[in-house]
């Protein structure tokens, strides 16, 4: 009975394997050609997959009925919250990659499958409650996400980036993969619910202290938190701008969640052991991010430095250690994944004449009196990033801050939020380029309709209409934490 | 009235017309935006005649809970009254005023100006502590855009330190407001205007709100993002920003500062008076020198606004009275005073001081209406500018009789420097040929100067239309902070029937401490 249950909790992974096996087969068989279609499919099956996800959020779904697998694997509300958002961004990066490709004739059959076995491994990810499932998910995401770096065989920045990517990468994944060894060794298990037991339970001994570091240094590498962010600005530069925005947004999401399930529920019994560590990181995150994007020439770049910036934000609601902060943070994931859609999507429009992509910053000169909607999207995309409301972005700056304050981190909230005006200028920046200078009339080409509808539904979701979705989002994430702490 | 969400609508309408603006032409975009803004004008009008003077506190709330952590209340007293009834007015002058001069992307032009005004009616209509974030600080993106596109030669440059400059100044009050709402449990400013804080925390709340307001205000020494902003900004965009963005700061004070944080503002009321002091001094000093009219008006501003701050932390109704007919009064002036420059700069595209001269002979009613704002600003008897200043310092005098002195040696050195900026402008010799051949006011400007010169003899004559609706308003903020007001050194009394040679001993007492 408890295999057919675990498998019933699971429907969503099975769902996505069989699917990416069968297509798989058929990619085999029918070539590039069929690239297409198998995206088409990919989605569907991503679609299904969040149908299958959807109502463990809305009911949030959480306790031991969502156990699968002797504790080994978790379909709750918090996995939900996650899935749902890798699930939306994964299907983004699969309708907006086709136009892309075309112009290189390098639409594979793969790059379909390669994002579908990672969307699996990040679900995986966020549903793991065990060390060993995390790293499974992990590696499983890892491995098909250094691919599709490096996915444009014969683009130099593509496969340096996907070489850079791997490397740093494998060498995180020891990292964590050390941190594992070590929190087995000294608390006796590899459960999550074990580990907190095992911890609440005794005195932390040294071993387990660096067990957790090790841990979090490996996922601080994935989410491109500062110390460990170096790799973001070239992968972010050199891999094709769909990948870019897979790695914006899915890998961000998972990475994250991943991070919150291991720190609140693993470790949660010792918040003081790993508080400081993020805080550091927070605030590290947040100047290296603000200072670094300021000399960026290149607008992907700069959304690398952003994101680095914006991890920052979203680890100061970790460092609340408790449940509205989980929920802060899942509200701000929410939104920043909007954003970084938005911002993407429209970096994906900029084309010139010849439909080669403008990526240079200085190129986008008079953009508003060129293309005033693009301009205004990419205004409201860098508005938002900054947290200057109107835009919905400053609601999750809004949401985290305020826990903070209630979580007594008032200094943290207060060094936060002014260095948050430093990143204010280079945001800035981009505007006046498109808005102050004279026009440069580069971006000249023709935009996809696909591209163009998504950029709509993302700007509309950044601009203050965004706000009528408020409640709507309090309520899923508040579901979503509840389910992470109710272990 | 009751049940109509008249300042909902009133939000609505300029939003509206921003939108419908966005896609249309020049001459569509600036009609579009013309009667917009008359729209919200006859609400605005609408709104006064049915304003309850000395009727509930709060009138016309609305409230929807259409958000998370925060509701869409709105909700107006008297003093956010007038402040409304000043943005409404002075609107459709600064359409006006862009009639001919904005050419380039006039759609995005207009749309700006009407977000703008729906912002600024929401900043003083706003009930609820985040909504009033969310206006007062989304008011920036389009203020920089119309400085950035529209503004002068040095126009990034200004646009970068407006926006950077009061940005910081703001996050450090939101973390002071998640602070305040953790604390008390609700975010409903007037129930917040009622919550006693510990007074330690009171400290800290003050310096955070203080850090936003000062900027905002501007208060010396950081108020050097505004003479930038105000010169490279196009007319319009000045008048809006001495018009009704300066007195947000002064709204900020009266509506959170000093209702919410009683103690902290006594306990902080030397440091504001010094600093006031300094900018009445310093920046009038400044202003004598200035060769840009711009940037002499600008420093005046900040000269005015230090006034204002004086009144509102002399803590007695005459003050806080006199704080709020000065924020009005200046308003309307500065908001003239540019519209001037604006006059004769779309004739002669520059602002220096030395290329006009002479202009009483070739523009005598130009002359007539710049002597009229010039005279309201320096505070003669009979405009506005004098009620305001005689009463703030006049409040200011029971406080601290040291501080009304320097104070009033603003009035002088106002005076100096306006009337030389008179007289290089409109009289003295014709010596720029191309000044002495600009044609006088067309009806469009008569249109916009008119109407601004009656109030301003209105308020100066009567100033008692003004002063109704807020009176309750004001005493019960009196009330409020009467608790920490510090003891002044000169308290005005009605003397008693005294024998001769004592009366005669205290007149000469008093002349000495009134001698200013």
């Amino acid at each position: 009975m408890e295999l057919v249950r675990s498998l019933q909790l699971v429907a969503g992974e099975e769902v996505l394997s069989i699917a990416g096996l069968i297509l798989l087969l058929w990619a085999a068989w029918a070539g590039d050609k069929a690239a297409r279609a198998i995206s088409i499919a990919t989605v569907a099956a991503l679609t299904v997959a969040a149908l299958i996800a959807a109502p463990a959020l809305c009911g949030a779904a959480m306790g031991a009925d969502t156990i699968a697998f002797g504790g080994q694997y978790r379909a709750d509300a918090f996995s939900a919250f996650g899935k749902l958002l890798i699930y939306a961004s994964a299907a983004v990066t699969l309708i907006v990659a086709p136009a892309f490709f075309d112009r290189f004739k390098a639409m594979r059959a793969e790059f379909p499958l390669l994002v579908l076995f990672a969307a699996l491994g990040m679900g995986i990810m966020v549903s793991a409650t065990d060390l060993l499932t995390l790293y499974i998910g992990l590696e499983l995401n890892s491995l098909a996400s250094y691919v599709l770096a490096a996915i444009l065989r014969k683009d130099e920045r593509s496969a340096e980036s996907g070489l850079k990517y791997f490397v740093l990468g494998s060498l995180a994944s020891g990292i964590l993969l050390y941190g594992v060894s070590l929190t087995y060794g000294f608390t006796g298990t590899t459960s999550f619910t074990g580990i907190h037991a095992a911890l609440a339970a005794g005195t932390l001994s040294t071993g387990a202290v660096f067990g957790m570091v090790f841990v979090l240094a490996g996922m601080a590498f994935k989410i491109s938190a500062a110390p460990f962010h170096m790799w973001t600005p070239d992968v972010y530069e050199g891999a094709p701008t769909p990948v870019t925005t897979f790695f914006a947004t899915a890998s961000k999401v998972s990475a994250l969640a991943l991070l919150m399930r291991i720190s609140l529920v693993a470790f949660g019994a010792v918040p003081q052991a790993w508080q400081q560590i993020v805080i550091f990181a927070a605030i590290l995150s947040i100047v290296i991010g603000a200072l670094g994007a300021i000399g960026q020439a290149n607008i992907k770049r700069l959304m690398a430095y952003s994101s680095i910036n914006n991890v920052g934000f979203i680890l100061i609601g970790l460092a609340c250690a408790n449940q509205p902060g989980a929920a802060a943070m899942l509200i701000y994931i929410a939104i920043y994944v909007a954003m970084s859609v938005a911002g993407f999507v429209a970096i994906l429009m900029l084309r010139d004449e010849d439909g080669e992509p403008v990526e240079s910053i200085a190129d986008l000169a008079g953009l508003s009196k060129t293309r005033p909607g693009l301009a205004a999207a990419l205004a409201a995309v860098m508005f938002s990033l900054a947290g200057i409301p109107p835009l919905f972005g400053f609601w999750g700056k809004f949401v985290v801050f305020q826990a903070a304050v209630q979580a007594n981190l008032v200094a943290l909230a207060a060094i936060g939020i002014a260095a948050s005006v430093i990143g204010a200028f280079y945001y800035l920046k981009v505007v006046k380029v498109m808005y102050f200078d004279e026009a440069a009339d580069k971006v000249r080409g023709k935009s996809e309709l696909a591209h163009g509808v998504l950029l709509v539904i993302a700007s509309v979701f950044i601009s203050p209409l965004g706000y009528l979705l408020t409640n709507w989002l309090h309520t899923l994430a508040g579901n979503a934490a509840a389910a992470l702490f109710h272990f | 009235m009751s049940g109509f969400p008249i300042l909902s609508l009133m939000l609505l309408v300029p939003l509206v017309g921003a939108v419908a603006c966005l896609k249309a032409g020049r001459e569509q975009a600036r009609m579009i935006a013309l009667v917009t803004t008359l729209v919200d004008l006859a609400l605005g009008a609408v709104l006064w005649a049915n304003f309850d003077t000395g009727g509930a506190q709060w009138q016309f709330t609305e409230r929807a809970n259409l958000f998370a952590g925060f509701s869409w209340a709105l909700g107006i007293d008297g003093i956010a009254l007038v402040l409304i009834a000043l943005t409404v007015f002075l609107m459709p002058i600064c359409i006006g005023a862009s009639w001919n001069s904005i050419e380039k992307r006039a759609g995005e032009y207009y749309a700006a100006f009407l977000l703008m005004e729906t912002l600024m009616i929401g900043v003083f209509a706003a009930q609820d502590l985040f909504l009033f974030y969310i206006m007062f600080e989304a008011g920036l993106i389009p203020m920089y855009l119309i400085i950035g596109i529209w503004g002068g030669a040095d126009r990034i440059y200004a646009s970068y330190k407006f926006f950077l400059y009061t940005l910081l100044g703001s996050v450090l009050m939101l973390i002071a407001m998640f602070w305040m709402v953790n604390a008390a449990g609700t975010t409903d400013i007037p129930t917040l205007m009622q919550y006693n804080f510990p007074p330690h925390a009171q400290t800290w709340l003050f310096l955070a709100f203080f850090a936003s307001f000062a900027v905002k205000m501007p208060m010396w020494p950081v108020h050097t993002w505004l003479p930038d902003a105000h010169v490279q900004a196009p007319t319009a965009g000045s008048v809006i920003l001495a018009g009704v963005l300066l007195k947000m700061g002064g709204y900020g004070f009266i509506r959170f500062s000093l209702p919410m944080f009683p103690v902290a503002s006594a306990q902080f009321a030397p440091l504001v008076w010094g600093l006031s002091m300094a900018a009445v001094v310093i920046t009038s000093l400044i202003a004598l020198v200035q060769h840009d009219i711009k940037k002499l008006i600008a420093y005046s501003s900040v000269a005015h606004m230090a006034i204002v701050t004086i009144g509102l932390f002399a803590f007695n109704v005459q003050g806080l009275e006199g704080s709020m007919l000065i924020m009005l009064s200046h308003g309307l002036v500065a908001g003239a005073l540019f519209l001037g420059v604006g006059v004769i700069y779309d004739r002669l595209h520059t602002r220096e001081i030395d290329r006009y001269g002479g202009l009483a002979i070739n523009m005598p009613y130009f002359a007539l209406f710049f002597l009229l704002f010039t005279m309201a600003s320096i505070g003669l008897p009979g405009t506005s500018g004098f009620v305001g200043e005689f009463l703030s310092l006049m409040g200011v005098y029971q406080a601290s009789s040291w501080v009304a002195l320097v104070c009033t040696t603003g009035i002088i050195l106002g005076a100096a420097y306006m009337l030389y900026l008179y007289r290089r402008v409109i009289f003295g010799e014709q010596k720029n040929a191309d000044a002495a051949a600009m044609p006088d006011l067309d009806t469009r400007e008569w249109l916009m100067m008119v109407p601004l010169g009656l109030v301003v003899l209105w308020m100066g004559v009567y100033p008692e239309s003004f002063l109704a609706p807020m009176r309750k308003d004001i005493a019960m903020l009196d009330a409020r902070v009467a608790v920490a007001a510090p003891k002044g050194d000169a308290q005005v009394k009605k003397g008693a029937a005294k024998p001769a040679a004592e009366h005669e001993a205290a007149e000469h007492n008093d002349a000495q401490g009134e001698a200013h």
